[in-house]
């Protein structure tokens, strides 16, 4: 199997297509989940939810499996091991703030998406939420002027530090704000290795070392191996930014070209929710 | 001064000598006196209330010019009610009054409160608890039997050693008939800084202390033995006088049981409060009042009744005002949001509006509504506008934070005078400045507060990179140590903050002097990345300030490296000397 297989063909409009089918399911299934949410649910029951619902509408293997993330939890407070990630017992109350982040694989594409919201009314939400929306129209603007990912990363963080907030994304493993995908195959079974998809691991694996022959990492952080033009490709990217035990979070495709950059899909719940907020 | 008039009322059997002052349509506040004082010792803030209220005063049966029944059973609280209610009765015929009670006019007042609510609009107490409320303090301090409980229970019982002393028969009322009068107006000078003046301690001194001892000997007993169930729902407040050598701050614990609508204000003086703080007290009962009235309030006022209320959900700094400099980012944003989530009102001052706006913005988020202020704190008379404009339209602040500084990097030789001038300014100055007008406006108020000024690591580590900004910071230091010394006795604590290499932006716009702009950049880049990789966050340094604050911390180093540079500046200068001539930036 050659490198090319795995890799999104983003010249081929039937192929994104069908990752935003994923993608689409995957925020029908956030947007469905989150209705459901009401004081008392534990991370756990939340993520059960959605592998559940996801199951039932045809996925049949995970990137990695559903996370959510409750109250400070939503801004990794005081998250020092990677077990922390995992979901845990915390109960939602009123007010709470919460990430829901899956990334299912269903026919071998895949998505991987981030979804934010709050129960209630939450006044320091509404202001991060808002904030967020920069964040967005930014990276996009910055990808299309060809500046290195490794620029990318350095200026979200100036513009999180000049909204004070604090940037949660570099609580991530490798201190990621993206990483590639593509189609996800493979001899191995579609089995779950804690959390994370064990096909998705080859393929993560497989591309770690041709990427870094290359020079360049299916990684996008804010290190050495990210200082270079963006890599055409589906990148999904995931600006995580919190405030006082408040954090939210996108994340969605990006398509990534030879000589340009566009969101996979601008029809989506957190896109349309700004949207509304600007003309309120 | 209003001269009050003089009537006699005719009590429970006993003449009563009643004061009145101000207009008669205001609303009332009735200030009931202690032992062994008279109305008079209630001089000070009679007048000071007289402009808003119609007060009333009298002599508690024994005391003053009021009759003076001779047998302990004379003074039971039977008695006292019914005298009280008389004079509500002939004063404020037909309507609810405010009560102030000091000592056993306040202990009387609990009574009143409890017994007759409907008469009482408020209530507020200096230095006398519910008796009641003492018998259910002691016997769970001693139902508990934890050392805490019972050394503030041993505590309060040594400061009570005069009411087993007033149990004596006879020697009390000798003592006092032989001249101990003399003794104790000596004391109240010497140690409550109380000096005598015309009616206070009164002439009848001798008699008024000899006749009173019947107070604790009706009632004293009986109630601490049996507290009785007592809960009243008139909004009381209770002045605590931190220092009082008769009556324990610990007392008050568990009160808000019996107490739902509870307010509650120390302050640093001895026991006769109403002599010594006059001003505070009388702005007191008039803020109580005018909050359990609904009555117009400033925006201070209305924050320092909400400073006082004990509530279960009260934030620890809720009610208080603090203000910022340089908090438009780094650590001063993390400060002022550190405060807000404590429930503080913050004023966030610096030369970027619009990132103190973005401050306030967050501020009024995570707390009430925040303020944001443009102010160069370097510019003297800029910062005496802006302080002019705190006090204006937010009142005294309650903790202030002069954190504006700007960093400066490079041989001594290559910084110009402007440089120095420029470091200065802002460093030491901006201290000063915000030092001496906002310390000047808390010794007006009398109610104390708290500056916190950051200084810096650089503040004991020599350094041949930092000579202007390790200077100004070592300044920031000093400055900070002498003026703890000189407002503790006011009731202000100073505090310097020693961050240590804090991610906080201030690398970002240091100058590195000497270099051009490429190498300035290149200097900027390489010094954020180390502080960067060292990872410490401004909220760590926030996080140290409130406990700064709260705990009233001289000096606070706050990452590790502070601690050892201070440890090491201690224990060998001489190394220091050495590690200064590294030359690193």
């Amino acid at each position: 199997m050659s490198n090319n297989v795995a890799l999104a063909r983003v010249d081929d409009p039937a192929e994104l297509e069908r990752f935003r089918a994923v993608q689409r399911l995957s925020y029908a299934c956030a947007d469905e989940v989150a209705a459901t949410l009401e004081p008392g649910v534990t991370e756990r029951e939340a993520c059960r939810r959605m592998r559940r619902w996801l199951r039932a509408h045809g996925v049949d293997d995970w990137l990695h499996t559903p996370f959510a993330w409750f109250g400070d939890r939503s801004a990794f407070t005081g998250f020092r091991v990677p077990t922390q990630f995992l979901p845990s017992g915390t109960r939602l109350e009123e007010g709470m703030p919460y990430v829901l982040d899956m990334a299912p694989v269903k026919g071998g594409y895949c998505a991987d998406i981030g979804y934010g919201g709050v129960l209630g009314e939450n006044r320091i939400w509404d202001r991060v939420d808002a904030d967020l929306a920069e964040h967005r129209t930014l990276i996009l603007r910055l990808v299309r002027e060809r500046r290195t990912f490794a620029d990318v990363y350095a200026e979200v963080d100036a513009l999180i530090e000049r909204q004070g907030h604090r940037n949660r994304h570099r609580k991530y493993p490798g201190r990621v704000i993206g990483h590639q995908v593509g189609v996800i195959g493979g001899v191995l079974p579609k089995r779950v290795g804690l959390p994370f998809g064990v096909r998705f691991l080859q393929t993560i694996g497989r591309e770690l070392v041709t990427e870094r022959v290359k020079g360049r990492s299916p990684l996008w952080n804010g290190g050495d191996r990210s200082r270079h033009a963006p890599t055409p490709g589906l990148w999904a990217v995931e600006p995580h930014i919190g405030f006082r035990g408040v954090g939210v979070k996108f994340e969605e495709m990006l398509v990534v070209t030879e000589d340009d950059a566009y969101w996979l899909d601008d029809d989506l719940p957190h896109v349309r929710r700004w949207a509304r907020r600007k003309a309120a | 001064m209003s001269e009050p008039t003089r009537r006699r009322v005719r009590g429970d059997g006993v003449d009563l000598a009643v004061y009145e002052q101000g207009d008669r349509s205001n609303p009332t506040v009735l200030l009931m006196h202690g032992y062994p004082d008279t109305h008079a010792v209630w001089d000070e803030v009679a007048e000071r209330l007289a402009a808003r209220f119609h007060v009333v005063r009298y002599d508690v049966r024994g005391a003053g010019a009021s009759s003076r029944p001779f047998g302990a059973k004379h003074y039971a609280f039977e008695h006292l009610m019914a005298d009280l209610r008389a004079v509500l009765d002939a004063a404020a015929p037909g309507r609810t009054v405010h009560l102030a009670g000091h000592d056993w006019g306040s202990i009387q007042g609990w009574e009143a409160v409890c017994t007759m609510p409907d008469r009482f609009a408020s209530f507020t107490s200096v230095s006398g608890p519910c008796l009641d409320h003492v018998g259910h303090w002691t016997r769970r301090a001693l139902g508990r039997p934890g050392p805490r409980g019972l050394r503030r229970a041993a505590a309060q019982g040594m400061r009570s050693w005069y009411i087993y002393f007033f149990q004596t028969p006879l020697l009390p009322e000798a003592l006092w008939r032989a001249g101990i009068s003399r003794a104790f107006t000596r004391a109240l000078e010497i140690g409550e800084g109380v000096p005598a003046r015309p009616g206070h301690p009164a002439r009848t001194l001798p008699r008024d202390g000899a006749a009173g001892v019947g107070l604790y000997r009706a009632n004293m007993a009986a109630r601490l033995r049996r507290p009785l169930d007592r809960r009243t729902d008139v909004p009381v407040q209770v002045i605590v006088p931190t220092r009082d050598l008769f009556v324990s701050p610990h007392l008050v614990g568990g009160l808000a049981e019996r107490v739902p609508n509870l307010s509650l204000r120390t302050v640093r003086a001895g026991h006769w409060v109403p002599r010594s703080h006059p001003d505070a007290v009388a702005r007191w009962i008039a803020e109580h009042a005018a909050g359990a009235a609904g009555g117009p309030l400033t925006a201070a006022e209305s924050r320092a009744l909400r400073r006082a209320r004990v509530t279960g959900d009260r934030r620890p700094f809720e009610g208080s005002l603090v203000v910022v400099t340089g908090a438009g980012g780094g650590i001063g944003r993390a400060t002022a949001l550190a405060f807000a989530a404590r429930g503080a009102e913050v004023v966030a001052a610096d030369l970027d509006l619009v990132e103190a706006r973005r401050t306030a913005d967050l501020a009024g988020r995570a707390g009430p509504a925040a303020h944001a202020v443009r102010v160069d704190v370097a510019d003297a008379e800029a910062m005496e506008g802006f302080a002019a404009s705190v006090l204006r339209d937010h009142g005294v602040p309650d903790v202030v934070v002069n954190n504006a500084g700007i960093g400066m990097a490079g041989p001594f030789l290559d910084h110009t005078a402007d440089d120095w001038r420029q470091v200065l300014d802002v460093n030491l100055w901006g201290v000063v400045h915000g030092s001496r007008l906002f310390a000047a406006q808390m010794i007006e108020r009398g109610q104390g507060g708290h500056i916190v000024n950051t200084a810096s690591a650089a503040a004991f580590t020599p350094s041949r990179s930092l000579p202007a900004y390790a200077t100004s910071k070592a300044a920031v230091l000093m400055l900070s140590e002498c003026l703890r010394a000189e407002l503790k006795g006011a009731g202000i604590g100073v505090s310097a903050i020693c961050p240590g290499i804090v991610d906080s932006g201030i690398t970002g716009r240091a100058r590195f002097v000497g270099r051009d702009e490429a190498a300035q950049a290149e200097g900027r880049d390489r010094a954020t990345r180390a502080y960067a990789l060292r990872g410490f966050a401004p909220e760590g340094v926030a996080e140290r300030i409130v406990a700064a604050v709260r705990d009233d911390r001289a000096v606070v180093p706050v990452a590790a490296e502070a601690h050892a540079a201070r440890l090491l500046a201690r224990v060998s200068p001489g190394a220091m000397r050495l590690l200064a001539r590294l030359n690193v930036d």
